[in-house]
């Protein structure tokens, strides 16, 4: 468990708590203390949540230990089949697609996935995908949409990869003909921002239905580092940029951006992973039923009408 | 329509030209040599020497791409709110003003109906000296319309970019504009209305990773900037030099993410020859 500045009240509680588990085994008279220890914990979690400041909110979608696509494909499907390649060029680790059940049902499911070891981590780009990530994406949604599968995608990336190879591979086309794909599929889609919604590289899976995000996520057009280090010419006020660019989801929200905010566990989507899994399902099976019967035509409109009328301006 | 159309380009490059207190003669940055100012103007800020391209403003795009007097300004009343009440250094509204003060523009976006070689078109061009030409609500809107507007009138759509990508300023908003416009456009595909966009100096960030590189056919204009992130950023992230030209229209025709190169001169020619290949 990796605790953050603002979470630091719990290192002590939580290690006493573990010590006391692991003495109690089986020996009476330590439950209570254990109980009582508890209660408490959940106590300072509850004031340390009620007093976050915007910009650890930032760092909580941002948290090592934050469910990443993989534990939701875990935690809410079965069944789960993954698909490689864009037939192209290569395979984007970054960028993880394929189908599965989801309460039953068979349905499209793509995400970015960051990884959790430094290996890993490596391994999937810190989830920035390449040109190659999208275009899997968009086969893989080409397909759900000939067999009629809902098409969920799940949005957790700092933003498409800045590099060389993906300027070379037309990062700027993959991203835009994804914009096209997603807008002209025939199914449902839904797109729920999970951690980090980052730019064009978090849009090119987010042209959905609905759009949905977890408490504690953030959309926005650009990191707060990256606004910083252009508008304050220095990196290091990335949490004035984060409170000027208004990225969390009740932001969102108000600006016509997102239907449904899904309430993550006291203390942040990592604290409590199968009840955050939970809760997501809940919100998606509700979003997906309230799509069903819609039509192919119906379902393109629905979709064009959303984003049509995103937008500020007099006149 | 709006007031400063009726402005001809010429008196706009002269009082361009008297606030920068340049002189009448400009200095060119390809080939040094040092020419007439109404030379550039003359040959729509084309180096007559060397063939450098330097921005062209909407007014000088319209007399290039259009046939005489068929321009028809939309949406010139358009402007942009402050979403976010979104300060740095300064409060958005503050930037907006100095800019419009600036441009003579509502926004970074300028879009109307005209004739091409006698041919229904739609036009819409950024304005690059507002605010970067950055892609907020106002520039979304008036790019949707545009479309919208092709759509409805059966009539190709040419959108000419030249901007820094989205407007940080309207936050996420901003980046919901690229969504909406390439939403627009697949409607224009399947009615099987041509498309065209046009990559001026410079085409980055979201407005690149949106419309500008999905044209039917994208045309880039000679040595502009076109890209998904800016050098800096990657030289960064990679910790290695970039190619000389990295970016640049050439590069991306190696790739194969334009059409072609068309020197400015030669746009019109060369789009009418397009559309007409196409729909005659
Ligand atoms: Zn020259």
């Amino acid at each position: 468990m990796a605790y953050l500045d603002f979470e630091k009240p719990l290192v002590e509680l939580e290690r006493r708590i573990a010590d006391l588990k692991a003495a109690s085994d089986g020996l009476d008279g330590l439950d209570t203390q254990i109980a009582e220890l508890e209660a408490r914990a959940q106590t300072v979690q509850r004031n340390i949540c009620d007093q976050l400041s915007i910009w650890q909110k930032v760092q909580l979608s941002r948290h090592p230990d934050r469910p990443y696509f993989l534990d939701y494909v875990e935690h809410c499907f079965t069944d789960f089949t993954e698909l490689h390649g864009d037939r192209l060029y290569s395979d984007d680790s970054a960028i993880i697609a394929g189908f599965a059940r989801f309460n039953g049902r068979p349905v499209a499911i793509i995400g970015h996935q960051k990884g959790r070891s430094t290996k890993e981590k490596v391994h999937r780009n810190f989830g920035m995908a390449h040109p190659e990530g999208y275009r899997k994406a968009c086969r893989i949604m080409e397909l759900a949409s000939r067999f009629g599968r809902p098409v969920l995608t799940f949005i957790d990336t700092p933003g498409a990869y800045p590099g060389l190879g993906a300027e070379e591979r037309g990062q700027s086309e993959a991203i835009g003909h994804a914009l096209y794909v997603m807008s002209q599929l025939k199914v449902p889609v839904i797109a729920t921002v999970i951690g980090e919604g980052g730019s064009g590289g978090a849009l090119a899976l987010g042209v959905a239905n609905r759009v949905l995000m977890l408490q504690y996520s953030t959309y926005s057009v650009i990191t707060p580092e990256g606004c910083a280090s252009i508008l304050w010419r220095d990196g290091a006020h990335a949490p004035d940029a984060a409170e000027q660019l208004k990225l969390l989801a009740p932001n969102a929200s108000k600006l016509g951006i997102v239907e449904e905010i899904v309430e993550e566990p006291v203390g942040g989507a990592h604290r409590d992973v199968p009840n955050m899994a939970q809760r997501l399902t809940v919100a998606l099976e509700a979003q997906l039923k309230d799509l069903d019967g819609l039509s192919a035509e119906e379902l393109i409109e629905d979709r064009y009408a959303k984003f049509r009328k995103i937008g500020a301006y007099n006149g | 329509m709006a007031g400063w159309f009726t402005k001809t380009r010429a008196t706009i490059e002269a009082e361009a030209k008297k606030t920068l207190g340049k002189g009448i003669f400009r200095r060119c940055v390809g080939c040094s040599e040092t020419i007439k100012d109404e030379e550039f103007v003359r040959n729509y800020e084309v180096c007559p020497n060397c063939g450098h391209h330097y921005r062209l403003r909407a007014p000088g795009w319209v007399e290039l791409l259009l046939d005489e007097e068929t321009f028809v300004e939309h949406d010139a009343n358009l402007h942009s709110k402050d979403p976010l009440g979104f300060v740095d250094s300064k409060p958005y509204p503050t930037r907006v003003t100095a800019a419009q003060k600036k441009s003579g523009h509502t926004d970074a976006f300028v879009s109307g109906s005209g004739k091409l070689n006698d041919r229904d078109v739609e036009l819409g061009l950024f304005a690059f000296h507002f605010m970067g030409g950055s892609m907020g609500s106002v520039v979304g809107e008036k790019i949707t319309r545009t479309i919208e507007r092709g759509l409805a009138n059966k009539a190709p759509v040419l959108l000419l970019s030249s901007s820094g990508g989205a407007r940080m300023q309207e936050g996420a908003l901003s980046l919901m504009q690229m969504a909406k416009s390439v939403s627009a456009l697949g409607k224009l595909r399947e009615a099987n209305i041509p498309f065209i966009s046009i990559l001026a100096d410079p085409t980055t960030g979201g407005v690149a990773a949106s419309f500008a590189l999905i044209g039917d056919v994208n045309i880039a204009e000679p040595g502009a900037l076109i890209g998904f992130a800016g050098a800096r950023v990657i030289e960064q992230t990679i910790r290695q030099t970039l190619p000389e030209g990295f970016q640049r229209a050439e590069f991306l025709l190696d790739h194969g993410m334009v059409d072609a190169i068309v020197p400015r001169l030669e746009m019109k020619a060369h789009i009418g020859n397009l559309l007409s290949l196409w729909l005659d």
